[in-house]
């Protein structure tokens, strides 16, 4: 399989990475090197095997259900939060208009 | 006095609690060495004041006759992939560039609650992608390494890549590193230092700014394997923090460090021995097998058969969960934003990860969000996942044979910076022998074996099982003490 400029460009689109002339033409033989190369796992016969979720067999905990239990991951930071906001207005997150 | 930077973890520790000097002394020491090796680039940020303060709080605790800690007055490199409470922590991109994290990672706060004190933060590859410390924003770390009669700037290895020259140019005993797919291992074999990636689970993930989660593990890189020892020992632990942290006790590592190998199989996978390889790893691997059947070690075959998939399932799998990881650079919480005029929230988002993102990590994100994407998910993720679960079992199956492997580190020694950077699948070649274990979650270590013939560093590789960090530590020491590496690069940087 391999990838042309616009499907590129679509794949920049939805990872949310602006992307156009040289940057997206130089792109387009890179990934598609990469893709040919990963081609190689279709020789595998996987027949029967599941595909692996957890690489040491591990059971998720459930924690006591306790509010702000762990203190570093607790409530009440909101400055803590907002510290390396890029820009913080009134003790939120502040974003370009998003509604005419 | 002896120079205070040429001792290891161990010495420095015991040095300060035998009162031979103290630890303010060794902090000053480093930090003058850190101060005099800017050209290397290893690190991003130093941090004097804060070796200091750790260090005098040791000296404080001595004076009082209390419990210095495993790492009692040793000052440290800290990757600047760790998450540091009121120092900037930018994953060498420039999208984190003044970021300063109000929180401190596990594994940061284990070392400090330890005793030791960080000298700075290091360099490495953007997000940690990357062999050879060139998709740095802040620019190549240097190897304190040359080429026998060349003066071209050598690669010190990635992604740990500040770690490892820092560590091999004495300018830190040790370092913390993270290897998701060799970044421990292979900047270690490249400047002739040891460094061990536990078991996928022992130290916590919490606070290390995330590539491919399922995959990434912290651990120490330092010039000894008992240092390591030492080290992974104040590092690992639970932490309910991180969800997939291993509630397992810590062993007493270092006090249980053994290297005679009476009754154990080391298995060489055949499968390593590849097309290209160089003749002097193979020799060195060679030398490895002897040395270990010195130790006592019985040496059997193995075969490992699904090896040469395990580096095209890892450039999906590591490329796809980076991709959502990094989906959380949206120059809204944290980090650069570039809000072009007019622009409305998805133009901000867009314009924010191309200016804040290296090319490397936006190969890997577009990778990653491709085999992600509907229609070619079953093709290439959830093939890749299947093949993970086959070079596991591979492993599961050698262990009936074997209770070690011994491998090459990597396929070559180190080369001069820029001389891959035309084509990125070279560059990925680079983890060849060290992705297997990493996409089975076993501990690994690169120790160094020698100097090939243009004097460049070469490391062996062991695996081990799951949870059996001794063993591998062990096989580790049985290397060093024969190998008797004692080579240092000469200090052109000072």
């Amino acid at each position: 399989m391999s990838v042309t400029r616009d499907e590129v460009a679509k794949i920049a689109s939805l990872a949310r990475i602006r992307m156009g002339g040289d940057a997206l033409d130089n792109m387009v033989p890179e990934l598609n090197n990469i893709l040919d190369w990963v081609e190689q796992l279709g020789e595998v016969d996987v027949t029967g095997v599941e595909p692996m979720t957890a690489v040491i067999p591990n059971t998720l905990r459930l924690r006591d259900d306790e509010v702000d239990a762990i203190p570093q991951t607790a409530g009440g930071r909101r400055e803590d939060v907002l510290a390396n906001a890029p820009a913080a207005e009134h003790g939120f997150f502040g974003v370009p208009k998003v509604i005419e | 006095m002896t120079d205070l930077t040429e001792l290891g973890v161990k010495a420095l520790r015991d040095g300060i609690a035998k009162g031979d000097f103290t630890a303010r002394e060794a902090a000053e020491a480093f930090n003058a060495a850190v101060e005099k090796a800017s050209e290397l680039n290893a690190f991003i940020v130093a941090t004097p004041d804060h070796a200091l303060a750790s260090a005098d709080s040791v000296d404080a605790k001595r004076a009082k006759g209390e419990d210095l800690g495993k790492m009692g007055g040793v000052p440290i490199g800290m990757k600047d992939l760790f998450c540091t409470d009121g120092v900037q922590t930018t994953a060498a991109s420039h999208i984190l560039e003044g970021f300063v994290p109000r929180y401190e990672s596990t594994v940061s706060q284990k070392l400090w609650d330890a005793g030791a004190g960080m000298l700075g933060k290091l360099n490495l590859d953007q997000f940690a992608m990357g062999s050879s410390n060139e998709t740095s924003y802040f620019a190549n770390v240097s190897s304190p390494w040359k080429k026998a009669g060349t003066n071209a700037a050598m690669s010190p290895g990635g992604s740990s890549g500040g770690s490892s020259a820092a560590v091999a140019a004495r300018i830190a005993p040790a370092a913390t590193g993270t290897d998701t797919g060799g970044s421990i291992r292979q900047p270690a074999a490249f400047t002739g230092i040891t460094g061990i990636k536990p078991t996928y689970g022992r130290c916590s993930r919490w606070g290390v700014v995330a590539f491919a989660s399922s995959l990434d593990q912290a651990g120490p890189m330092a010039r000894s394997v008992e240092d390591c020892a030492i080290m992974l020992e104040a590092m690992a632990g639970f932490d309910p923090k991180d969800a997939t942290s291993l509630d397992m006790e810590v062993p007493n590592w270092e006090a249980a460090l053994d290297a005679d190998l009476k009754g154990k199989r080391i298995g060489i996978p055949r499968e390593y021995r590849m097309d290209g390889t160089d003749a002097e790893i193979l020799a060195s691997w060679e030398q490895g097998k002897e040395w270990l059947r010195d130790a006592g070690a019985e040496i059997v075959d193995i075969s490992l058969p699904h090896t040469k998939y395990a580096l095209p399932a890892y450039y999906i799998i590591a490329p796809a969960e980076a991709s959502s990881n990094l989906a959380r650079y949206d120059g809204v919480r944290y980090g650069l934003r570039d809000l072009p005029d007019g622009a409305g929230l998805q133009d901000m988002y867009a314009a924010t990860r191309a200016d804040g993102f290296g090319d490397e990590v936006k190969r890997r994100i577009l990778i990653g969000t491709y085999v992600l994407s509907a229609g070619f998910y079953d093709a290439y993720y959830t093939q890749a996942q299947k093949v993970r679960a086959l070079v596991a079992r591979d492993f599961e199956n050698a262990w009936s044979q074997c209770d070690a492997i011994l491998a090459p580190t990597t396929p070559t020694a180190s080369f001069p910076l820029g001389s891959l950077n035309d084509d990125p699948l070279t560059m990925y070649l680079n983890d060849v022998f060290a992705v297997p274990a990493s996409l089975a979650g076993l501990p690994a270590m690169s120790v160094p074996a020698g100097l090939n013939s243009d004097g460049l560093p070469l490391g062996l590789q062991i695996v081990g099982k799951p949870f059996d960090e001794q063993g591998v530590l062990n096989a580790g020491l049985a290397i060093e003490q024969r190998a008797g590496f004692a080579a240092k690069p000469e200090a052109w940087w000072c």
